[in-house]
């Protein structure tokens, strides 16, 4: 889904009628430009980011801030050098972990809505609880466990908390597209004598495709931007991107354009895939609840 | 878009036909399990990964441990509660995870409505406005704390202090003399548009028939809103809030990089301050017992969330 393909708005809100069409298209303007406003103040945040991101650290770091300047490209050499090893983990908790999701999640969803088993809110309740359970309350555990198997600061152990971590919510997402087959195409399939496995593979799979990305994507963004677990498990093996940022800040001294330059390069992904898919985004953030 | 209401008409219709052809009742044993086959995987996976941790944390939340200290762990029954309950700092983590989680959502629902009733109207490049608002949501965590508290609020050379120079008013140390307020900054700018998005959600998926009818009658704009769009509203802005609860009170990234908790312990909430006492004082017992304490609190509120949570998806059986 592309930004522009916002759907048809609703017509002009109703002004009273007593209001002359000049005065009605003044207001229009004003409520645009308002809008600009707002949404440039919105992002300018990000802007000035990306700006310090180009910057020698002298004019990041000016009293007062420097606006115009030679656009370096410094800094992103610079944090390119060492971020390879942190990419990589990063790029296996978060692909790894997505995959275990959705292979664990879609059989998962069909079961709680295509032919349900019993008590299926009660399941649901279940799900959704787990991610109400605060992170804090189970980290000491975690941590201990994993150190007497070994597995501190190893990427796997990040996988399958990741996994946990993500599999509620593409539970509730999948089953909230698998709701939306027509009872119709299930029935013409079991007629055709379809067992489970080719009813999955050949009719709901495709139907529910742009549900499953929209899963994915809502895995992909909270398993590259998970810092707690990673902070805590991890140390120079396993450590991921945003290890990374923290790290680039506490070496030696500040280096604000540095910073900036890696905190740029390790949100671009998620940010690019969230403009792409803003209509998947807003699925994926309701659990499904809103299309 | 389709409105939450009509999946929730598909659901009924879905289950109705289900219903009529006799599948809910007598399922014979064997397609019992058949159905229950490709659940168990995730439900057996969840359990394992989140309820046993639980339980050790109960475990571990009666016994006296150290992990500087070994073989220092001893059952010493409820007494790391007691220590909880005189302990003033849990107290006041405990406060600022109430303000920090209700004051970002309010404050982010209140902006997001704005914003999302702005952009509710047709203006030419209303899609490159739409993506602008939403990047502080796809901006990494930890990446907001240092945009905050380094390019933002840094009292020599952060913008933040520059600006409000302009108009005379003296530098000001954010993030030690207002840390609260600091790290709210940063969250309800990060979730502004999460719910910008749901509301906006909301608002296009208003049955325009109703709003033209209500043109011809001549109600205003307010009118229009407050009687056809915002109860039309109300379930998206609980599902905003509801949603947004459960993601902020875990807020960790930015209360770690912008103020480490302090100045002291003044801006610490629950996980924060759990986090110190069980990886910077190795307190396995304390820090567990405070675990247990959150969740029976989340518990409490979350069972009166999760009732709106399944009105709001309509789950039924």
């Amino acid at each position: 889904m592309s930004t522009t393909a916002v759907p048809t708005p609703v017509t002009a809100r109703p002004a009273p009628r007593r209001e002359g069409p000049r005065r009605r298209r003044a207001a229009g303007t004003l409520l645009t430009t308002l809008t600009w406003i707002l949404a440039l103040g919105f992002f300018f945040p990000v802007a000035w980011l990306a700006m310090t991101a180009f910057k020698q650290e002298a004019e990041a770091q000016s009293d007062p801030p420097t606006f115009f300047f030679t656009p370096t490209l410094d800094q992103f050499r610079a944090v390119m050098d060492g971020a390879g090893v942190y990419v990589l983990n990063s790029v296996i908790a978060t692909g790894v972990s997505t995959v275990l999701v959705l292979a664990l999640g879609i059989p998962a969803a069909y079961a709680l809505s295509i032919r349900p088993v019993e008590k299926v809110s009660d399941v649901l309740f279940f799900f959704i609880s787990t991610k109400m359970l605060p992170v804090v309350a189970v980290i000491v555990p975690i941590y201990v466990i994993a150190g007497r198997i070994h597995a501190l600061d190893n990427i796997w152990t990040l996988v399958v908390l990741y996994t946990a971590m993500n599999l509620p919510l593409a539970v509730w997402m999948m089953r909230s597209f698998f709701q939306e087959i027509p009872a119709e195409v299930l029935e013409a399939a079991a007629m055709d004598g379809a067992g489970l496995m080719k009813t999955l593979r050949s009719v709901l799979i495709p139907m529910v495709a742009p549900g499953i990305a929209a899963t994915a994507l809502i895995c992909v963004i909270f398993a590259w931007n998970e810092f707690f677990f990673a902070l805590n498990l991890t140390a120079a093996q396993a450590a991921t991107v945003p290890i990374f940022i923290v790290s680039t800040m506490t070496s030696e001294g500040l280096f604000l354009a540095r910073l900036c330059a890696a905190a740029l390069l390790a949100s671009l992904p998620v940010i690019l895939a969230g403009w792409i898919a803003q209509k998947q985004l807003v699925r994926g953030l309701s659990m499904g609840a809103i299309k | 878009m389709t409105t939450v209401t009509a999946q929730a008409g598909n659901i009924r219709r879905a289950q109705a036909q289900r219903a009529a052809r006799g599948e809910k009742h007598e399922l014979p044993r064997a397609e019992r399990w058949r159905r229950r086959a490709p659940l168990l995987p995730a439900l057996i996976f969840t359990i394992v990964v989140t309820q046993i941790p639980f339980l050790v944390t109960i475990w571990y939340s009666l016994h006296s441990w150290n992990l500087l200290n070994p073989g220092s762990e001893q059952f010493v029954g409820l007494s790391n509660f007691a220590d909880i309950a005189r302990d003033s700092v849990f107290r006041q983590a405990a406060w600022n995870s109430v303000v920090i989680t209700l004051g970002c959502v309010i404050v982010a629902m209140a902006l997001g409505i704005v914003l999302a009733l702005l952009l509710d109207r047709p203006f030419r490049g209303r899609g490159l406005a739409r993506t602008l608002l939403i990047t502080p949501f796809l901006l990494m965590p930890v990446a907001t704390s240092v945009l905050w508290s380094m390019a933002m609020l840094n009292p020599t050379f952060g913008l933040f202090n520059w600006t409000i120079g302009l108009v005379g008013i003296d530098p000001v140390d954010w993030t030690s003399t207002y840390p609260v307020v600091s790290i709210l900054f940063a969250l309800v700018w990060q979730w502004t548009p999460f719910m910008m998005l749901l509301v906006l959600a909301g608002l296009q998926a208003q049955p325009k028939d109703v709003l033209e009818a209500a043109q011809m009658d001549g109600a205003g704009w307010w009118r229009t809103f407050a009687s056809i769009t915002l109860p039309q509203l109300r379930r998206y802005i609980e599902l905003g809030l509801l949603l947004g609860i459960i993601y902020v009170v875990n807020t960790f990234d930015q209360i770690y990089l912008m103020t480490a908790g302090g100045p002291g312990t003044e801006s610490a909430n629950l996980p924060f301050y759990i986090y110190q006492r069980a990886f910077l004082g190795f307190d396995v017992g304390q820090a567990a017992a405070m675990g247990v304490v959150v969740v029976i609190a989340t518990i409490i509120v979350a069972s009166a969330a999760l009732r709106l949570i399944f009105r709001s998806f309509d789950v039924k059986d």
